[in-house]
Formats: C-alpha cells, structure tokens, sequence
C-alpha cells in the first residue's frame, strides 16, 4: 500500500545505527538591520535509530533553527545554513533535489510544532487535514485515506465521529494531538518535537507525553525532543544535548547529565529551578543573560555569566572534549568545577 | 489566629453572562491571608485563578460574596475609596510583552502611577523612579530605553516597578514569571522574596507552575473550575495531598529528577465547560473515584486535618482519616 519512498531503495537499518548525522551545522541568519545573527555554531550530533534525544535549552539558544534546518523549513532569506552536513541514513539532505525532499518531509521526518493553535488550517476539517498527509504520500484512494485517518485519530484518543470538525471546536490538548496523529499518520522514523506541550496544561501534558511514549515504543519511532523543561528530558530521553548560544555545550545520557554534571551552564539550569531549592529558601540563578546572537563573545560564550570563568575562557572557546565515553563537555575548567561539586555534596 | 488578617474572603463569586449562558468563572470562593504571607493559587487555564486576583483588586466588580481589606469591607467603594485603595493593592501582569506600553520609556512607565496618583514634583518622582530601579535592579543607563530594547526579565522587573512604586501592601502576582526562562525566573523570583521580606508585602500568587507555587508560598489554594478543591499550607499540602484532583496534578509534573519513578495519575477527558455547571463536584466527571453523589451534591471544604480544607465527598474514606 504505501509507496516507499525512492530516494532511500531498500536502506534498511538495524537498531543501533546512526539514523540520523549533524556535522558541525552553523546557521546564521543575515539581515540588513541586526546583520549577521549566529544562531547555531558548529553543532555535531547523532541520533540512532530508536532513540530519544532532547535539545534542552533556553529561548533563543538555537533548538528550532536546528530542527527546521533538519527539513530545510528555514526561511531563506534571513536564515541560512553556513557550514556542515545533515546526513539522514547516510545520504547528504542539503544534496537531495526538492522534490525528493517533499518525500522526506512528513513520509520518513516530520515535525510537532510548539503551538498547535497555529499549526492547524482553521478552515478545513481536522479529518481533511490528516487524509490530506496521507494521500500525499501514499498510494491510495480518498476513501482508503479516510479510514486511515480515522484510525490515525482513534490512535491519539479522539473518537473518529470528529473527523468531520474543525479545529477551532477542539480544546489545546486535543488540538495538539491531532497535530501529532498528523505528524505520524504516513509512520515516519524521525520525529521532531519542537516544545510539543509547552503550550498545554500539566494533567493535558501528562496524558500527551504518555501517549508519546506508547506510540514511539509502537512504531520504534526515533524522536528528537525540543524542550526547555529539565522534567519533560528526565521522563522522555535516552540521551540529551545542552545548548547554549547556538552551541553544544554538554552532551550525554541520562545519568551522565542528571548526576555527572560537567558544564557550569548545565548545572546553573538546574540551580535555577524552583523545586530543586529543597529547603534552601533562595534560588541560584545564573546571573546576566545569554550573549547576543549578532555580537558573540570571541571565547566561551558563557564566559560573562560563569563563576568559574577565568582569563583563558575570554580569549580562546573551549572545544567539545569527551571526558567518559559518551559524555562530551565544552569547558575548561570542567575537571576543577567537578571536583569542587564533589566536595560540596 | 491572633493577628487580624490583612485580607479576607467571603464566598465571592464572579459570574460572567456569555452568549452560552452564565460562566461561573469564580464560585463561592473563601480564604484568608495574614500580613507578609504568600498564598499561592494554582490550578490549570480556566480555573479561575486569574479572575480571582482581578475581582479581589475591583478590576472587575464581583457578582457576590464579601472581601475585607485591613479590616474594612471594600466589597462596594466609591470611586474616590477605589483610587486610595488602589494605592494598597496593587497587580503584577503575567506578560511583559504585552502589559507596558510600546510608545513609554521606562522612566515615563515607572513614574505613571505617580502622576496619576500623587501631586508629587518632578524632582521627588525623579528620586522615587531611580529608587526604584535600583531595588528592582534595573541599571540607570535603561532609563530612557523603550520596551522593545529590553528581554524578557528587564521588562518584568519595570512590571514589578511600577507595581511597588506606590508603596502597597498587598500585590497580587499573576503568573508573573511564566514567559520568562528558567535562569531569568529564578532571578525575578529571588527578587520577589527579597522585596517581599523588606516591605513586609502580602502577595497573592497565581500560576499554573507548581514548582513556582511551591518555592514561594506560605499556604497554596488549588481551584477548579471556579471553586477551591484543597487548600494548606505549603509543606502540609505537598506532604498530605488529599483532594484526587490535587493528587493528579501533581503527579502529572515531569520532575528533573532521573531516579523517581514515572507514575501519572491519569485523568480522564479534560477540563469542562464553566458555563452553566452542572450540580455536584465540578471534578466529578474526570475523577477515578466519582460515586452516584458527587454527580448530585457539591462538596463542601471541610477542615480534614488542621488547617487544611478539602472540598470532597470521599475525602476521609479515600485517605483513611477519621
């Protein structure tokens, strides 16, 4: 029945494998006014097949630059991607011809925007709008692509008697989850979530990240989860890449960035964070704010906000070092900061 | 109970007549707060935690029930009372991007309830706006910048100026760090307490956050649709949790924590309609634990352990207490 995309033939990849490759992707957005806007500098990262990994990190530190440059979504002009390689089962993306890449996006990588208010079409049926993905990529007839819908709709926990409604008779929660039966409606293998509940209520987040959860262990869907919420990466991810002013500062699993905590910008994010205060009745927040993307500093870019900063880190960026296999940190005071949070704890 | 609270509740209700029928946005709502205490309001989008804040400042007229201010019932003022009143109460608005006005510098914003308020001098309002900034800590050189040159934090610290510039006692805050990041909430939430302590402020705080809620309040009222469910002080309520829709809510947080164990109370269907409830327990049609009554009766909040309320029908039976 589906008409499996051409551009991959019969790739097929085992557990494990690296289904989707970043090298070292800078993005700059250029405009007459800010002039040139470093929004992402030289991130690597790999995603395998299966697997979890979040994008933690606060507004303006470059997440969605890197997922819309995924599926080359950005707007071009101002946004540009400068340097790097976005390699998806091997093959180069940015060397795809554009009607290869409209098979890619929504068929093999598809994408939850943070909004889900805005990212439907307010005058068409929200069953339309699953079918409609549907159709445009598989070989099949309108009826067919109904019931699939159907289905679709019936998978997220929305009765398929609504397929003829329109979005604006539907609350947040459910919006969000016909966004996301549209976002898996032709199976995709990559998904990225771009803050998928950031705009819903907590028992509504609850019920949509266990749903997530279910699906991707149903379909082995491998997802790269955008979000600034440290409790959404502990309860969803397999491994986590800390950004900071369009960069990977720490990257790890679970346990490498939860208790191995390396970079003093990691740590202030969870300093910062009210239920973390146990009984101390006053919060660590990191002081100043994140560099300008136009005007960044020539060394490490958290240099200015980071008490462990010293003349070296003004002057030269430190590179991404691997300190225990798998854990990767851009610091170089990394050593020193560990051991003094050894002692404090 | 010595001390006279500085503001009392009284069954206050605020109905707002839409198309639909009646929204019964705050429903018989009660609760005290004493002077230099937080109570914080949680619950999630149209609970009515906002509309409370609002009808306790007359930013909207309330439908019924009673508030006392210092003693003194301000449930009907005159205008005149309402402008000193204003002087005592003030708010703190959830976005700052849309809360100041585009067209003020931060000076004209900051000094703005001055103007309108007092018949200080130039020079005196001068010294009271760079006052101020400094306790809010907004750098002199700001003075003159415009909204849309500052982030996020900066402008909700001239939110907050502008708020405490008259001297209140009382402020409610509503929602005043959810469109700031972490690292920048921490910052403004630091700066609350510090004033708070200073000036002996009461607040009133809504948010949807419970982490926030939990970190700065004194006691903690959870609402739902319109009414209070529970409500303790802070470390009785995260302790004894009793209300299920309490329970639920609080599971639901995702904790940045990797050891403790991911378990969801999971809700059934969302949050219902406002508009012309239905009797019995609002929560009743989302609750696991819903019997034939709480389908007929509304609950009443009864005191379960000591001082804290819970507004359910199988309350003790539920949590094994007498």
């Amino acid at each position: 029945m589906a008409k499996k995309s051409t551009v991959f033939g019969g790739t097929q990849l085992q557990k494990g494998d690296d289904l989707l490759r970043i090298n070292d992707l800078s993005v700059h957005y250029i405009s007459r006014d800010t002039g040139v806007s470093k929004a992402v500098n030289h991130v690597t990262l790999s995603l395998k097949k299966g697997e979890t990994l979040g994008l933690v990190g606060e507004t303006g530190a470059g997440k969605t630059t890197i997922a819309l440059s995924i599926l080359r979504l950005l707007d071009s002009p101002p946004g540009k991607v400068v340097s790097g390689t976005i390699e998806y089962k091997g093959k180069d993306l940015y060397k795809l011809r554009k009607r290869d890449m409209e098979q890619i996006r929504g068929f093999e990588i598809s994408m939850i925007f943070q909004d889900p208010m805005t990212a439907l079409n307010p005058v068409d049926t929200v069953g339309e709008q699953i079918s409609e993905v549907i159709r445009l990529h598989d070989d099949c007839s309108k009826a067919e692509a109904k019931v699939k819908a159907g289905d679709m709709m019936e998978m997220v926990g929305i009765p398929r008697e609504r397929y003829d409604e329109y979005p604006h008779q539907f609350s947040g929660g459910m919006i969000q989850r016909i966004v996301i039966a549209i976002a898996l409606a032709c199976s995709p293998e990559l998904l990225l979530a771009d803050e998928p509940t950031t705009a819903l209520d907590v028992t509504i987040q609850a019920q949509v990240l266990d749903m997530m959860n279910e699906l991707k262990s149903k379909l082995g869907t491998s997802v790269l989860m955008i979000t600034h919420d440290l409790g959404i990466i502990a309860e969803m991810c397999d491994r986590v890449a800390v950004i900071y002013a369009g960069e990977v500062v720490e990257l790890g699993n679970l346990e490498d960035i939860f208790h191995q905590t390396a970079h003093p910008y990691t740590q202030g994010l969870f300093d910062s964070l009210p239920n973390s205060a146990g009984d101390s009745k006053r919060l660590k927040p990191i002081k100043g704010l994140m560099p300008d993307p136009a005007n960044l500093p020539v060394g490490c870019k958290f240099c200015e906000r980071c008490p462990y900063a010293t003349e070296e880190c003004s002057k030269t960026s430190p590179e991404l070092t691997e300190i225990t296999p798998g854990h990767w940190v851009r610091c170089y005071h990394q050593s020193c900061f560990r051991k003094e949070k050894a002692i404090h704890e | 109970m010595s001390e006279q609270p500085i503001l009392e509740v009284r069954n206050l209700k605020k109905y707002f007549p839409v198309s639909a029928g009646i929204v019964h946005a705050v429903d018989d709502v009660s609760f005290t707060i004493q002077k230099g205490k937080t109570l914080g309001v949680v619950g999630e989008s149209g609970c009515g935690k906002s509309t409370l804040g609002r009808t306790v400042l007359h930013l909207q007229e309330s439908t019924a029930g009673q508030i006392l201010f210092e003693g003194k019932d301000i449930t009907h003022v005159s205008r005149a009372e309402l402008t000193a009143l204003r002087r005592k109460m003030q708010i703190i608005f959830q976005d700052p991007f849309s809360s100041l006005n585009p067209r003020m510098s931060l000076y004209q914003a900051i000094a703005e309830p001055l103007r309108i308020m007092t018949d200080a001098k130039e020079k005196e309002i001068e010294d009271r706006v760079f006052d101020i900034m400094k306790i809010v800590g907004l750098a002199e050189r700001y003075v003159n910048a415009y909204p849309h040159e500052l982030d996020g934090g900066r402008r909700q610290r001239i939110g907050i100026a502008r708020a405490l510039i008259m001297n209140p006692s009382f402020v409610v805050c509503d929602e005043p760090v959810s469109a700031l990041d972490v690292s920048i909430q921490a910052q403004i939430l630091n700066l609350m307490r510090d004033i708070q302590d200073e000036r002996q402020l009461t607040y009133i705080f809504v948010t949807h956050d419970l982490s926030v809620v939990k970190y700065i309040s004194d006691d903690i009222m959870v609402m739902y649709l319109g009414q209070m469910v529970e409500k303790a002080t802070t470390d009785e309520l995260f302790e004894y949790r009793l209300h299920p829709y309490t329970k639920a809510l609080l599971s639901a947080v995702p904790l940045p924590d990797i050891d403790h164990e991911k378990k969801h109370i999971e809700l059934k269907g969302e949050i219902t309609s406002p508009i012309n409830p239905k009797p019995g327990c609002r929560f009743a049609a989302r609750c696991p634990y819903a019997t034939e009554r709480c389908f007929k009766e509304n609950p009443v909040a009864e005191e379960v352990r000591p001082q804290h309320f819970v507004a359910c029908h199988r309350v003790r039976e539920l949590n094994g207490l007498a």
